[in-house]
């Protein structure tokens, strides 16, 4: 029977963790996801969960005693945040270009310099083409479930990948809410008993992991990925909505909120979404017909979905938390605007970066600028940033 | 066209299936010197095939009897650990 529980995010990705008992976990303290793997490792501490914890050295270790176990065949997660999602990259895009379904849950933190410690999407961001699936959480209650579906996702057979379920540092971490559970029992029957698609110590069938591929069959697996994420994109929508009748909670690749009938949205990621459908009921008050498109999916990016929910917008205004030098606005923003047609006015906020406050009254201010700009014939800079000071 | 499989039949992930399959690729052509066997001056003591990283050193009967050069790189290791009394084995360009 499902209960509802005060968690922290933090607390919510230990709590599924423990409910899937997964084989092996690497382990390595980042502020701040020190607490969700801390809270996992009591778990195991208190026998709890039989998973083999590996306290290793570095998040480079980590993720190379993923790959490791992973390739074994052992059920494998690991969690981590900025400097360590970057120090781990090199051996991240190995994990994905071998095909090894591990989950990890990645709380969002600013990378160096200056040193910063608050929330915004720059480490993840980092390794959007590592070939990651990446799904971004609006609350602790979908990092609980995130966490879970990431299992099933990852591990189907015409999936296998790697699967970052991003959190908002302290935002989500850190904030205490109710989160629904459907305890340890209901969580493994979903995401069942794990069949590897190849185990390196099966010595009966011996198999070679990591080999040299050169001019000959290297682009072949480059070309295998992509279409690994294109089938993932069915696969995320089919567990999202398997999920749901078994919780109530259905999820897919997009959310929209009073999208239907709206002239102006906001696109976003993560716990801001939240703050979005705030600011957007309270501007709805003041007759803006104003809407919210969650994008739960970065890695599969939803384009055609995302393009389908904002065709008949006229303004939407396209929010990064992280940043492209060189580049006006952020991969969010590009992305959409890459998908999107017509005569829909498409308008970059960079925001948050180091985990600057973004409150429900910015994002009403964001969408009196679109509906100003509805109005306007001229189109000024389609590059803003929010919060920022000159 | 190539008789290599397409992105769609090959294995995923760069995994092998097949073990010893590494038989089937010919590194040989990587190879700069080649090591060359006197086998009047060899004593047999194996220290070129305990050592050769390829696995290239051919044995039979307990005894040196050549290379294998489909698959010998030239790295000279056999060259180098070849007790200096017999220098059994010398690195010669491979033309």
């Amino acid at each position: 029977m499902a209960k509802r529980v005060p968690m922290t995010g933090n607390d919510a990705g230990a709590e599924a963790l423990k409910d899937v008992n997964p084989d092996v976990a690497a382990v390595f303290p980042i502020t701040p996801q020190t607490e969700l793997m801390h809270q996992f490792s009591s778990y195991v501490h208190d026998g709890v969960v039989d998973t083999e914890l590996i306290l290793v050295e570095s998040e480079h270790s980590a993720q190379s005693a993923c790959f490791g176990a992973a390739s074994a065949g052992a059920r494998t997660v690991t969690a981590t945040s900025s400097q360590g999602l970057l120090l781990m990259a090199e051996i991240c895009a190995i994990t994905a270009a071998t095909r090894l379904p591990v989950v990890m849950p990645v709380v969002n933190r600013a990378i160096s310099a200056p040193v910063n410690i608050g929330c915004d999407h720059s480490d993840s961001m980092f390794l959007r083409d590592a070939g990651w699936i990446q799904l971004y959480c609006e609350n602790s209650q979908e990092v609980y479930d995130t966490v879970l579906q990431a299992f099933r996702i990852g591990e189907h057979k015409e999936v296998l990948l790697p699967v970052m379920v991003c959190l908002d540092g302290f935002i989500i971490s850190h904030t205490m809410e109710g989160v629904e559970l459907i305890g340890s029992e209901a969580a493994r029957q979903f995401v069942g008993e794990y069949a590897p698609a190849f185990r390196l110590l099966d010595t009966a069938k011996p198999i070679t992991v990591g080999p040299l591929h050169l001019t000959d069959y290297y682009f072949e697996c480059k070309r295998q990925v992509v279409e690994a994420m294109q089938n993932a994109r069915r696969v995320i929508g089919e567990v999202g909505h398997e999920y749901g009748r078994l919780t109530g909670r259905e999820y897919g690749l997009i959310e929209p909120y009073r999208l239907d009938d709206a002239e102006v949205a906001i696109v976003a990621l993560g716990s801001t979404c939240g703050t979005a459908k705030v600011a957007a009921d309270r501007a709805r008050e003041k007759g803006i017909r104003a809407g919210v498109l969650k994008v739960r999916s970065f890695r599969p990016f939803p384009g055609e979905e995302i393009a389908a929910a904002l065709r008949h917008v006229g303004a939407a205004a396209v929010l990064d938390r992280s940043i492209s030098y060189g580049l006006p606005g952020g991969p969010l923003f590009h992305e959409v605007r890459s998908f999107v047609q017509g005569g829909i006015r498409l308008v970059s906020y960079v925001y948050g970066l180091g985990g600057r406050d973004i409150t429900p009254g910015d994002l009403q201010g964001v969408f009196a600028d679109l509906a100003a700009t509805l109005r306007s014939s001229e189109s000024d800079g389609a590059y803003r940033y929010i919060g920022l000071r000159e | 066209m190539s008789d290599l499989l397409g992105w769609k039949n090959m294995p995923i992930g760069g995994i092998i299936f097949e073990s010893g399959s590494s038989r089937r690729y010919v590194t040989g052509g990587w190879r700069t010197y080649k090591p060359v066997h006197a086998l009047e001056r060899c004593i047999h003591c194996l220290r070129c095939w305990i050592l050769c990283p390829d696995s290239a050193v051919l044995v039979e009967d307990g005894r040196v009897v050549g290379f294998d050069y489909d698959h010998c790189k030239g790295c000279g290791i056999c060259a180098r650990e070849c007790p200096p009394k017999c220098h059994a084995i010398e690195m010669q360009l491979d033309r």
